[in-house]
């Protein structure tokens, strides 16, 4: 029979995509075998996905937090359908890398779905906990509201391709926010097959884009692209450094996790994480004496 | 003997448009690489090349004087030459001759019951002089659609060469509006009807703006063709204005390559060539400070808009 093998393709702005350049990198299967071709996303394809965010940004962070829910819900639901699939694809990933590094496949998607579904649930619940009303010497009822930032970037790192990315997602989209994201460079497997989740999840397309690639090539873009209001990264402290110089100019959040961080752990499961990407609004309301 | 229409005979004499080809060569200009120092120098270049067009009903005196000091300095500290122009609605020349007065930038004002031209012949003409009379510098008119595609191409004519009579000193700019013309014949045929009359540095100009169908690339080829045509054969330099729908820079960018290798370099200055666009300017300045700083640059500071996402 013939097989036929898939062309991995990015994620963005709703639709599959090759390089801008063409260009790609190789990944093996566990025995050196080629497996296939990964798109090497140039600094030109993370502009046009910084482009692609900001035109679905704004809808996204209109939709009522009710219907936020609803389609993170979906999106895990879309997870848990093609749930064999997506562990054979990190497994794929993990035999490639050296040692036994991160969780099972298995364990990995169901605690992937698990995070889908708990931060769907905080969709329409953060801002009872992130808001407040304030106390105020003065006859004025003041109270604070969040505000999702705009466009985030994410910088998955290696292990835990599949957990980590969604751990870094989707603290930012559940408030509003649009997601721009590097996957892991040597096991981007993952990535791809999420990007055809996303694609069917009813998430409306560029509010997540999917890149793959250098990240080494890539990262002084990510720090430096004014238009990205908060990077989030997996980093070592080199990359970290690049990163928080990069961001001084642009005044851009960087909120860093470390490259041995334990992505199974319960406590990413929280609203804290959402708050890393919201902007604080207080109001004033005169009420009268 | 019945004669052949007006039209069939225009076309018999210029030529008609192979529409495949038009497209086919339009495409190719997207294709091309431009980097670096040419980028720089094709982003100044168009900058120097715009007509920044404020056309809504809204406009106010604040508002178009605003526009004007934009369009004299469009950045504070990247370098960024004036526009060409600054192009409005007749009754907002004083505001922006008084706000470009002393500058290189120039006022040019739609007229001819901007954007229809549905308007009797006398009153165009009045608003035609009234413009002038106020000092515009240069006059944007639509010819009559309704008029051509009846095939009344004399009378489209008359009004083109009354109308540039009316402008006295001022440069006269004639929109075909093609998206309302059809076929790429009829733009072809327009733009001969339209160069016939005019005088040498007098433009042909793409659209208003105010329809769905803008300046593409291959509209825009058809014209640069017949101009190239019309100087071959005349010794007439027409000059080109592509307005409506160019709004980022790597656009206009494509039509400068169309150009320069339509026409070549003695088009590739504001006498001979400009852009009608209101937010192209934007994304120029954008670019050129992508180019000088090396960091991709947010929208926000470069509108007014400065709300955005």
């Amino acid at each position: 029979m013939l097989t036929i093998t898939k062309t991995p393709k990015c994620y963005v702005g709703g639709k599959f995509i090759r390089s801008e350049s063409g260009a790609v990198y190789p990944v093996h299967d566990a025995s050196g075998g080629f497996l296939a071709n990964i798109p090497s996303c140039s600094r030109k394809d993370l502009r046009n996905a910084v482009e692609a965010a900001a035109k679905a940004g704004p809808g996204w962070a209109a939709r009522s937090p009710y219907n936020r829910a609803q389609i993170l819900y979906r999106l895990g639901e879309m997870l848990e359908s093609r749930a064999d699939e997506m562990a054979a694809a990190l497994a794929c990933g993990e035999q490639r890398a050296s040692a036994g590094s991160g969780p099972g496949a298995a364990d990995e998607v169901r605690a992937s779905i698990g995070r889908i579904v708990h931060f769907a649930g905080w969709a329409d619940k953060y801002e009872q906990v992130l808001g407040s009303v304030n106390p105020v010497a003065s006859p004025h009822f003041n109270f604070t509201v969040t505000e999702p930032m705009g466009i985030v970037a994410v910088l998955a790192p290696e292990e835990a391709p599949l957990l980590a990315l969604l751990t870094l997602i989707l603290p930012a989209i559940t408030s509003g926010n649009a997601v721009v994201a590097l996957a892991s460079e040597s096991r981007p497997d993952a990535a791809i097959l999420l990007g055809e989740i996303l694609a069917v999840s009813d998430l409306p397309g560029g509010v997540v884009n999917l890149l793959t690639g250098s990240r080494e090539g890539l990262i002084d873009t990510f720090a430096t692209h004014e238009h990205l209001r908060a990077v989030t990264a997996s980093a070592t402290r080199a990359e970290a450094t690049t990163l928080q110089q990069g961001a001084a100019e642009s005044v851009k959040r960087v909120v860093l996790h470390d490259p041995a961080t334990d992505w199974l752990a319960a406590d990413h499961e929280s609203p804290w994480p959402i708050r890393d990407f919201v902007e604080a609004k207080t109001v004033w309301h005169p009420i009268g004496a | 003997m019945i004669q052949r229409p007006a039209l069939l005979r225009l076309l018999d004499e210029v030529g008609t448009v192979d529409a495949v080809g038009v497209e086919e060569r339009a495409a190719k200009f997207a294709t091309r690489s431009i980097k670096r120092e040419s980028k720089r120098f094709g982003l100044r270049l168009a900058a120097s090349m715009v007509d920044l067009t404020t056309l809504e009903g809204k406009d106010t005196p604040g508002k178009v004087a605003s526009l004007c000091r934009k369009a004299l300095r469009a950045h504070d500290t990247v370098e960024v030459p004036p526009v060409a122009a600054v192009c409005v609605y007749p009754t907002m020349v004083r505001a922006a001759v008084g706000a470009l007065a002393g500058s290189s930038v120039r006022v040019a004002s739609v007229a001819t019951a901007f954007p229809s031209g549905q308007a009797p012949i006398k009153s165009r003409l009045a608003e035609v002089k009234a413009a002038v009379a106020d000092g515009a510098d240069e006059i944007d008119m639509v010819i009559q659609r309704g008029a051509f595609l009846a095939g009344d191409l004399v009378r489209v004519r008359d009004e083109i060469e009354r109308v540039r009579d009316a402008c006295g000193e001022a440069t006269l700019k004639v929109i075909l509006e093609t998206g309302e013309l059809e076929t790429y014949d009829n733009i072809r045929a327009a733009s001969f009807l339209a160069m016939r009359v005019l005088r040498p540095g007098d433009f042909i100009k793409t659209s208003t703006g105010k329809t769905s169908a803008n300046a593409t690339l291959a509209n825009h080829q058809v014209m640069i063709e017949a101009i190239r045509d019309h100087y071959l054969a005349s010794g007439t330099e027409i000059a080109m204005k592509p307005a409506g729908g160019i709004r980022n820079a790597k656009e206009a960018l494509h039509f400068l390559v169309a150009v320069k290798e339509t026409l070549g370099d003695a088009w590739l200055n504001n006498r001979r060539y400009r852009f009608g666009a209101s937010s192209l300017l934007n994304d120029l300045v954008r670019q050129l400070v992508k180019q000088e700083t090396g960091a991709y640059q947010a929208p926000w500071n470069f509108t007014e808009n400065a709300g955005g996402y």
